[in-house]
């Protein structure tokens, strides 16, 4: 299998370089047989890739021990789902998956894309190939998962425990879907520039590609959020680790790009600034593999010690060099047809909120950066951590947040007061009367006072948008209001899904907010003792410390320590927290303990306990108790968002041709006045 | 003023809050990341560098860690080969920790040479992989 494999490695490169000077040579000279080559070399990659992967998964499922891929990351006693997922588990399955995902994106973009966008394929089949070539030779020159071992093992060393979560099974290919689908944005940009055709067509053309990886990055994101609240036991979700920050820089990106892309549809302006952001994010996806894959900056996640992060950060150099230089020279051809006619108009408003995002997205590259930079300067690393990251990011993310009521609800060109009452009076009162409400509830801290106003404020916006939408639909057509909801969601798809997207968005400021007034405790409990703990919202919380159990599950040794928990002195039910040795097919402990937390889920907070140890030899056990309220609403509203993506995204509902010109938030009832 | 100069103003406030942000957040909250023996020369040449935050990145002295489970207290010695240092915390550390793993501890220099740390990073367990045993 090893054999077939690395011979499936050797023939992707050669047909990823074929593929390559075939599709530059193609588009250069409009050959058609060359052309014709360079799609083939891409389908025919995507088929060698996949025999490859099929390998590996066929390696792991025998338990070939003698494959050192194998023997570093499953075990006999490892459950068959985790099996299956070890493929991206290391860091060399993982590059082989990047490689794979490209070329059956790049299939896809071949074989899908719409007729009269055909005139990019050549190039973006040149593009695709140099980007998965590259992933192909770091696996062959660098990291191949084929490698064998001088012996074999009797039993492999099995999958770290922290990996052996549900979330982690999800979220790396999601996050890697993300990633790899821009790379077909970025090769469309790169095709209408080298064909010099920069009017608005190659921006429909990719449209769909850049829903599908925000999409995918969204979800990607809130799974690794889940999975750190659940599996990593310190009690939030987001923890500004160098990782978690490159995951969200091509995101910013990416949403500013969304939203100026609409600009340029509508307006004829930003062009450049479009196409600066798709290179922008394709960079930022490369740079955030670069960044797990490779130990540069010390960090939960680094894969430290290995060639592989010299590859990357040439193959960077070298694309970014590349890339701006081709921009560079095309710049003359993408002047802006219009210009800004007001300051407080729809495009002001989203020039605003795409500077925001930039900020935002600077702000985290340097915070993740600073300590390399501040060593190449001064000579002694300086870090930063989450207080510096919260400091800069929370008053530039409220900002954005004002901005997402205010933009959809903005005219065009140039708005009028009349049009400024008639849109801003009910949200502004929404706004105002939530403050109000959480005043006079009690609540002092400034950002989470803002956000969840700003929440009010942004919520009546949307709301009002669906009920003018849906009243109108109501008179025109005679529809019951929820059909005529339902139909104005399936007609104007964009407006609407990008409507829910901000709702989901909202719910995910508050539920941010709710993180402000998160309590903890640490306590050494014997059978029968309790601690308190008093929650936000004033309730008091005991938890009496039951007893510890200790047995034996599929692959570890379990030691669980249980509380009875009650509020207000009632009893509401029982937590359990365990740590979890794990052991290999004969007994043998592999791996540190780890732990697994014991959580509560309200709609109002969660109860979050970790066993810190037992002293040893007694059933006195150390737990640590933290309430975080509304934690629930960060993976809801990551649904809701997801939803509303997907409501963009979903296929049908006129041709793109028609939607460019009435395209999502450009149709404006105030328009027709 | 044309819609374009307002909105260079506009911009420019953006970009300028941004950058003090920035510039303030790094200044209020930076912390030195250094090595046992970088903290050594610094603190050498300058004594006023005790009680200051800072993280220092070092390895676990193998066979130096003592856990008290019931006050949650774990000492233990951080070296990089030439200079070497106690630490004390007080919480729960990271699963990966162990007596032989990398650690960045994050803490302050006392003037009796103990590092108290507030937070202690393991960063073996960071490459997902098992130690191998010995």
């Amino acid at each position: 299998m090893t054999l077939l494999g690395t011979l499936a490695l050797w023939i992707a490169f050669l047909l990823g370089i074929w593929g390559a000077i075939a599709g530059f040579a193609g588009g250069h000279s409009g050959r058609a047989d060359l052309q014709q080559s360079a799609r083939h070399a891409v389908f025919a990659m995507c088929a060698v890739l996949l025999a490859a992967v099929i390998s590996l998964e066929i390696a792991l499922f025998h338990h070939d021990f003698n494959v050192e891929y194998v023997a570093a990351y499953t075990s006999r006693n490892l459950p068959t789902f985790y099996t299956w997922s070890a493929l991206y588990a290391g860091q060399k399955g993982s590059l082989l998956f990047w490689a794979t995902v490209l070329s059956i994106f790049g299939s896809l973009a071949q074989w899908l894309t719409a007729p009269r966008h055909r005139v990019y394929l050549p190039y973006v089949a040149a593009v695709t190939c140099l980007v998965a070539t590259f992933f192909v030779s770091v696996t062959l020159f660098a990291a191949n998962p084929f490698d064998r071992l001088p012996y074999t093992p009797v039993d492999g060393r099995g999958m770290n425990p922290q990996l052996q979560n549900p979330g982690m099974v999800f979220h790396p290919p999601m996050l890697y879907l993300g990633y790899i689908s821009i790379t077909i944005p970025f090769a469309f940009a790169m095709s209408a520039l080298l064909l010099k055709k920069l009017d608005a067509d190659w921006l429909v053309a990719i449209r769909k590609w850049t829903l599908l990886s925000w999409l995918f990055l969204s979800i990607g994101i809130c799974l690794g959020m889940w999975w750190a609240y659940v599996e990593l036991g310190w009690g939030g979700y987001w923890a500004w680790d160098p990782v978690e920050n490159a995951s969200l820089l091509p995101w910013l990106t990416m949403t500013a790009f969304l939203h100026s892309v609409m600009i340029q549809e509508k307006r004829g302006m930003l062009k450049k600034w479009n196409l600066g952001l798709i290179i922008g994010s394709w960079l930022l996806s490369i740079f955030g593999t670069f960044l797990t894959r490779s130990g540069v900056i010390s960090s939960v996640h680094s894969f430290t010690q290995s060639p592989v992060g010299y590859f990357f950060l040439a193959f960077l150099a070298v694309a970014a060099a590349a890339s701006f230089t081709l921009y560079g020279r095309r710049l003359p051809l993408l002047e802006a047809e219009a210009k800004l006619e007001s300051m407080v108009s729809r495009e002001a408003s989203f020039l605003f909120n795409n500077l925001l995002f930039i900020g935002i997205a600077f702000s985290v590259l340097w915070g993740t950066l600073f300590p390399i930079l501040s060593e190449l300067v001064q000579g002694t690393k300086v870090t930063v951590g989450p207080p510096f990251f919260n400091q800069v990011n929370i008053p530039l993310g409220l900002a954005l947040l004002a901005l997402t009521g205010i933009g959809p609800l903005i005219a065009w060109r140039r708005a009028s007061v009349p049009n400024l009452q008639r849109q801003f009076a009910v949200p502004a009162a929404a706004g105002s009367f939530t403050l109000l409400i959480l005043l006079v509830a009690g609540m002092r801290d400034f950002y989470a006072l803002v956000a969840i106003a700003l929440g009010g404020f942004v919520t009546a916006t949307v709301v009002q948008e669906f009920a003018r939408g849906a009243r109108a639909r109501h008179r025109q057509y005679g529809e019951a209001y929820a059909l005529a909801l339902g139909r104005l969601i399936a007609r104007n798809r964009r407006r609407y899904g990008g409507y829910i997207v901000h709702t989901g968005m909202v719910i995910l400021f508050i539920a941010f907010a709710g993180m402000a007034f998160k309590t903890e405790t640490e306590a050494t409990l014997r059978p029968g003792e309790s601690v308190s703990l008093r929650s936000p919202y004033g309730w008091t919380y005991t938890f009496t410390h039951l007893g510890v159990s200790q047995y034996q599950a599929l692959n570890r040794l379990v030691t669980a320590a249980t509380v009875e928990v009650a509020r207000n002195g009632k009893k509401i039910g029982l937590l359990s927290t365990e740590k979890r040795q794990h052991v290999d097919a004969t007994g043998r402990p592999t791996f540190e303990p780890s732990t697994a937390v014991g959580i509560r889920s309200d709609l109002r907070e969660d109860l979050y306990t970790v066993l810190a140890g037992v002293v040893n030899g007694t059933e006195q056990a150390v737990y640590r108790f933290t309430i975080n309220p509304l934690v629930w609403w960060v993976w809801y509203g990551g649904m809701i968002v997801a939803l509303g993506g997907l409501i963009v995204m979903w296929p049908g509902g006129g041709s793109p041709a028609v939607k460019r010109t009435q395209a999502g938030y450009a149709v404006r009832l105030v328009e027709t006045k | 003023m044309n819609a374009g100069a307002k909105f260079t103003i506009g911009a420019a406030l953006i970009v300028g809050s941004v950058g003090w942000l920035m510039a303030s957040g790094i200044k209020q909250t930076g912390q030195y990341f250094l090595t046992p023996s970088e903290l050594s020369q610094k603190v050498a040449a300058d004594p006023s560098f005790y009680d200051v935050g800072m993280k220092v990145g070092a390895r676990v002295v193998p066979g130096s860690v003592t856990r008290e489970v019931a006050t949650q207290t774990l000492t233990f010695r951080i070296a990089d080969g030439s200079a070497s240092y106690p630490v004390t915390f007080h919480g729960l550390p990271p699963d990966t920790f162990t007596d032989s793993v990398e650690v960045v501890v994050e803490g302050r220099l006392q003037k009796d040479g103990l590092i108290h740390a507030t937070n202690v990073l393991a960063k073996c367990g960071s490459r997902y992989e098992a130690v191998p045993k010995a």
